[in-house]
């Protein structure tokens, strides 16, 4: 199903930084899974600045999977290229991914443990429980 | 002349709001726009400065961010009196003016006075005490090329008005500050507000300090209603946020506004916010999660971190965790509510100086509030880092004795960032001693009362300056 109008969604950018290493008995926490009911994928203003100076900071591997197991790949090429910053075309694919896909509800996996972190009208819900710290 | 460039004179004239913080915003911006510039004159009470600066579009550049500011004027003459001015501006050698007096260009004349008032014949008579200037041009009054303008500045004493100006100062007109954002962004109008939004002025002037710029990852991780974040992402940020409080990001927490009546409206969110004033691109995300625990991916690197942390009077400081050991049944698992205990001051900042050690860039900046008991306050006694440089500190007195002050880190290094923070254990008192101060005065409703509008409003009220004196102490009311 696709939401036209709902406020809130969680952005790939936001969960290539992600982590559930905050749990007990967790070390890494990352990548998490993902779990998407509903995905919106709008327009945004493109800035290639910003694009261009986020690319270096991605874990470029994970990015591409969540892109690729919630089916928004696109033709996102696996592997960064280099010379990107010049390479308008690229960066507004990136872009789109970044930033243009959205979850609205749906959950997060913690790769290590199994637990679920509910996404609700975009917005994750990361609160542990007292026994889980 | 010095290094090939022509350094003008320029008089930086401020809005009398904020005195500490003005030289702070200037100084930020000129580090971010890496500009060459000399205080001639830094005034610390007085609403004005004097700079040298190479370039004119150095002076546009710093206009087009400081809020501080109200306007910059390229200098030609000042005086203690206005005999003198008119002394000095005709020593100016001619040709160095010669390009603004030429007969296609409009122009107008200004009279400004600070703290007193002047009737339109006096203002008409010190206009026409300029007619020896070889200005050609017609004259234009609504947007004119040149606008030259004479101030008068009569001190800050409203009580006690001098005949003559202290001093006088007559140049071009060059650029306005952002003024006009503070009620651009103001809270009586915004959609999404709660009681512990910042205003809009003090907001910006973070987002100065932070020197956030356009494409620069900014983070709040007390974000409440958006209210820093709204301000970063109008200088260009692209901004993310996390809350404990599922309720505020939800838009479910009880309306603030008095007229509202039971229920926010549904779409009421940091995410509208940003909406309404047209920067929604900028908006990254906003997440449920507790500051007090590790989040972020190791790689993670942010421009700025700007935050307003609690201060455990008007709202809750908590973080996730129980004294007890226990395990919460599967059956229960989903409704459950994760119990909470007391997240002290002190562990608040020994967190976020951690934060900002891991997972800012270098050269990145952590902007935030600290709340003070102005007697015991010490600059030493500040959280600190190795890896973290003090480079701005400025107070904004709440009540007679207490105060928070802004404070702006620097990453210097990327070599000791496994080193614990340093919070020294008053931190933790502000809240303890907060409520024992107000008891002693026999003032604790009114106290609480007015630090919370203070917060809210965020500008000094008549009522404060009353107590206040010039050099910034207090007499008692
Ligand atoms: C002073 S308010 C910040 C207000 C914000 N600047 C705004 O515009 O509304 C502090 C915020 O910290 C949140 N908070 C308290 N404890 C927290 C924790 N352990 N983790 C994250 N947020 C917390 C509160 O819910 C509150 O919204």
């Amino acid at each position: 199903m696709v939401f036209r109008c709902a406020v809130h969604n969680m952005k790939l950018l936001t969960h290539n930084m992600l982590t559930s290493k905050c749990m007990k008995g967790v070390t890494v926490g990352y990548p998490l899974g993902i779990v998407a009911k509903d995905i919106k994928v709008s327009e945004t203003e493109f800035n290639s600045e910003f694009v261009s100076r986020i690319i270096p900071k991605l874990d470029w591997n994970a990015l591409w999977k969540a892109a690729d197991s919630i089916g928004h790949s696109g033709d996102l090429p696996q592997q960064l290229m280099e010379d990107y910053e010049n390479n308008e075309e690229f960066l507004k694919k990136v872009h789109h991914v970044l930033l243009e896909v959205e979850i609205i509800n749906g959950e997060l996996v913690c790769p290590e443990s199994g637990r679920k972190f509910p996404i609700s009208q975009g917005i994750p819900n990361m609160l542990l429980n007292e026994d889980e710290l | 002349m010095m290094n090939g460039l022509n350094w003008k004179r320029y008089l930086l004239w401020f809005a009398n709001e904020h005195t500490h913080f003005r030289i702070n915003e200037i100084e930020s911006l000129r580090s971010l726009f890496g500009i060459q510039m000399k205080w001639v004159e830094k005034n610390h009470h007085e609403p004005f400065c004097i700079v040298d600066i190479p370039t004119e579009e150095d002076v546009l550049k710093i206009a087009s961010r400081s809020v501080s500011l109200r306007s910059c004027i390229e200098l030609w003459a000042c005086g203690a009196k206005l005999g003198d001015l008119h002394n000095n501006l005709k020593l100016l050698p001619v040709e160095q003016l010669a390009s603004y007096f030429k007969p296609e260009l409009s122009f107008k004349i200004k009279v400004e006075t600070f703290c007193k008032s002047q009737t339109q014949e006096e203002k008409v008579a010190k206009i026409e005490s300029f007619s020896y200037l070889p200005l050609c041009g017609p004259v234009k009054l609504k947007n004119p090329d040149i606008k030259l303008e004479l101030i008068e500045y009569y001190g800050l004493d409203s009580n006690n008005i001098p005949d003559e100006p202290y001093q006088v100062f007559f140049g071009r007109w060059v650029a306005d500050g952002q003024r006009d954002l503070i009620s651009k962004l103001s809270l009586k109008t915004r959609k999404f507000i709660g009681n512990t939004s910042m205003d809009p002025q003090l907001s910006l002037l973070m987002a100065n300090q932070a020197k956030v710029k356009e494409g620069d990852l900014i983070l709040d991780p007390f974000v409440g209603t958006g209210s820093l974040l709204v301000a970063a992402a109008q200088f260009g940020g692209y901004v993310l946020g996390t809350d404990i409080d599922y309720l505020m990001l939800h838009g479910k927490t009880r309306p603030t506004r008095i007229q509202q009546k039971k229920q926010r409206e549904k779409d009421e969110s940091v995410r509208t916010n940003m909406k309404q004033y047209g920067i929604e691109n900028r908006y990254l995300d906003v997440l449920v999660a507790d500051s007090s625990l590790p989040l972020w991916h190791s790689a993670m690197r942010l421009d700025a971190i700007i935050t307003d942390p609690p201060y455990g009077i008007r709202e809750a400081t908590e973080r996730i965790g129980s004294t007890k050991d226990y395990q919460i049944e599967e059956k229960h698992l989903a409704n459950h509510i994760p119990s909470k205990i007391e997240y002290g001051l002190q562990q608040i900042f020994f967190d976020l100086l951690k934060l900002a050690v891991e997972h800012l860039k270098p050269q990145g900046r952590l902007v935030c509030w600290i709340p003070v008991v102005r007697n015991d306050y010490c600059e030493s006694k500040l959280p600190s880092h190795p890896c973290l440089q003090l480079v701005a500190n400025s107070e904004q007195q709440l009540t007679i004795f207490t105060s928070r002050r802004l404070l702006t880190y620097e990453k210097i290094c990327e070599h000791e960032t496994h080193l614990p923070p340093n919070v020294d254990l008053s931190t933790a008192e502000f809240r303890a001693k907060f409520f024992r101060y107000g008891e002693e005065v026999r003032k604790h409703r009114k106290q609480q009362k007015e630090l919370a509008m203070n917060l809210s409003k965020a500008t000094v009220t008549e009522k404060d300056k009353m107590y206040e004196d010039k050099s910034g102490r207090y007499r008692s009311s």
